[in-house]
C-alpha cells in the first residue's frame, strides 16, 4: 500500500467515520461509504490540504471512489 | 446568554448606522470584529467606540476583486471568520420605466453578488470548524416590495432566497444562515424627512415609531449566539409590526 493511499484512507476514515476495511479500491464515497454531496466537497478540500495541491472542479467531480482519489493524488504529487 | 467570546466576526457596511451598531453589539458580546466599509475614517471611529482591537478592512463591494480579498484579509487578521454579517447595502431608486441598467446592476452587485461571494468564501473555514453563523441584513422592502425600489427589492429578496438555499446545504455542519428584515429604522436618511413624510411613514407602523439601529443589532447578536443554534433559513422581521409575516 502506497503512502498516498494510506494518507487518503486516513482522511476518508476520519471524515466519514467508517471502518478502514471498507475503504477499498472500488469503494464509492457516496454509494458505499455513506457520503453526501457536501461530504464529497469536504473530502476534496481535505485532500487539497493534505497534499498541498489544487483540485479543479471538473477533476473533483471525477473523484468518485477511493481508487479515483489515490490515482489522482498520486499523479498530482509525482 | 448571548456570549460570543472567542468568536471572530466580519461585518460589512460597518461605517454606516446599522452596521456600526451591529459591530458594537457583537464586540460587546465578546466577539472580535473586523470592520469593513468604504469610509476608512468612519470605520476608525467605530473601532474607537468599540475600544478593542478591530481589524479595519476597507473594501468597495461593487468591485469583485476587492470583495474577494476581504475574507482572506479577515482570516489573516483574526485567524478565521466564525460570524459573517452581510450588512452593506445601497439604493439607486427609480421608477421601473425610468430605471437604467446601471442602477439595476450597481444595486444587485453590492447588495446581492458581493454577499454571494462573501458567503462562499467563509464556508471553507466554517465547514472545517463545524460552526458558523451567516446573517444577511435584508429589508422589509425585499419582503413587501416598494415603489421606486425594484432593484433594491430584488436584491433584498434575493438575499433571503440565497440564504435559505445555503441554509439547507450547510445545516448539518452547525452553520446557520439567516436574514434580518428591518423596517423603518432611524438613520441619517430618516432624520432628513419632514414632519409630513415622517407621519406618513409612522401611520403604517403599529408601534408608532421608527426602529433603532440597536434593535437590529440586538437581533444580530441573538442569531449569532448559541441560543439561536436551531434557527436557520429564517427571516427575522424587525419592523414594529408594519408587516406581520
Amino acid at each position: 500500500m502506497s503512502d498516498v493511499a494510506d494518507r487518503v484512507r486516513k482522511i476518508v476514515v476520519e471524515h466519514l467515520n467508517v471502518d478502514a476495511e471498507k475503504v477499498t479500491e472500488k469503494a464509492s464515497f457516496i454509494d458505499d461509504l455513506g457520503a453526501d454531496s457536501l461530504d464529497q466537497v469536504e473530502l476534496v478540500m481535505a485532500f487539497e490540504e493534505e497534499f498541498s495541491v489544487e483540485i479543479p472542479d471538473d477533476a473533483a467531480e471525477s473523484i468518485q471512489t477511493f481508487g479515483d482519489a489515490v490515482a489522482f493524488l498520486t499523479k498530482a504529487t509525482s | 446568554m448571548f456570549d460570543l467570546s472567542g468568536k471572530r466576526a466580519l461585518v460589512t457596511g460597518a461605517s454606516g448606522g446599522i452596521g456600526r451598531e451591529i459591530a458594537k453589539a457583537l464586540a460587546a458580546a465578546g466577539a472580535t470584529v473586523a470592520l469593513s466599509g468604504t469610509r476608512v475614517g468612519a470605520l476608525e471611529d467605530t473601532a474607537k467606540e468599540i475600544g478593542k482591537d478591530c481589524p479595519i478592512l476597507p473594501a468597495n463591494l461593487s468591485k469583485l476583486d476587492e470583495v474577494d480579498k476581504l475574507v482572506p484579509a479577515a482570516e489573516a487578521a483574526m485567524g478565521g471568520v466564525d460570524i459573517l454579517v452581510n450588512n452593506a447595502g445601497m439604493t439607486r431608486d427609480n421608477l421601473f420605466m425610468r430605471m437604467k441598467d446601471e442602477e439595476w446592476d450597481d444595486v444587485i452587485a453590492v447588495n446581492l453578488t458581493a454577499a454571494f461571494h462573501l458567503n462562499r468564501a467563509v464556508l471553507r473555514g466554517m465547514m472545517k470548524a463545524r460552526w458558523g453563523r451567516i446573517i444577511g441584513i435584508s429589508s422589509v422592502v425585499g419582503v413587501m416590495g416598494n415603489p421606486g425600489q425594484g432593484n433594491y427589492a430584488a436584491s433584498k429578496a434575493g438575499l433571503i432566497g440565497m440564504n435559505k438555499a445555503l441554509a439547507y446545504e450547510v445545516a448539518s455542519r452547525n452553520i446557520t444562515v439567516n436574514s434580518i428584515a428591518p423596517g423603518f429604522i432611524a438613520s441619517a436618511m430618516t432624520d432628513e424627512l419632514n414632519d409630513k413624510q415622517r407621519d406618513a411613514i409612522l401611520s403604517t407602523v403599529p408601534a408608532g415609531r421608527l426602529g433603532t439601529a440597536q434593535e437590529v443589532a440586538g437581533c444580530t447578536v441573538f442569531l449569532a449566539s448559541d441560543s439561536a443554534a436551531y434557527i436557520t433559513g429564517h427571516t427575522l422581521n424587525v419592523n414594529g409590526g408594519m408587516a406581520m409575516l
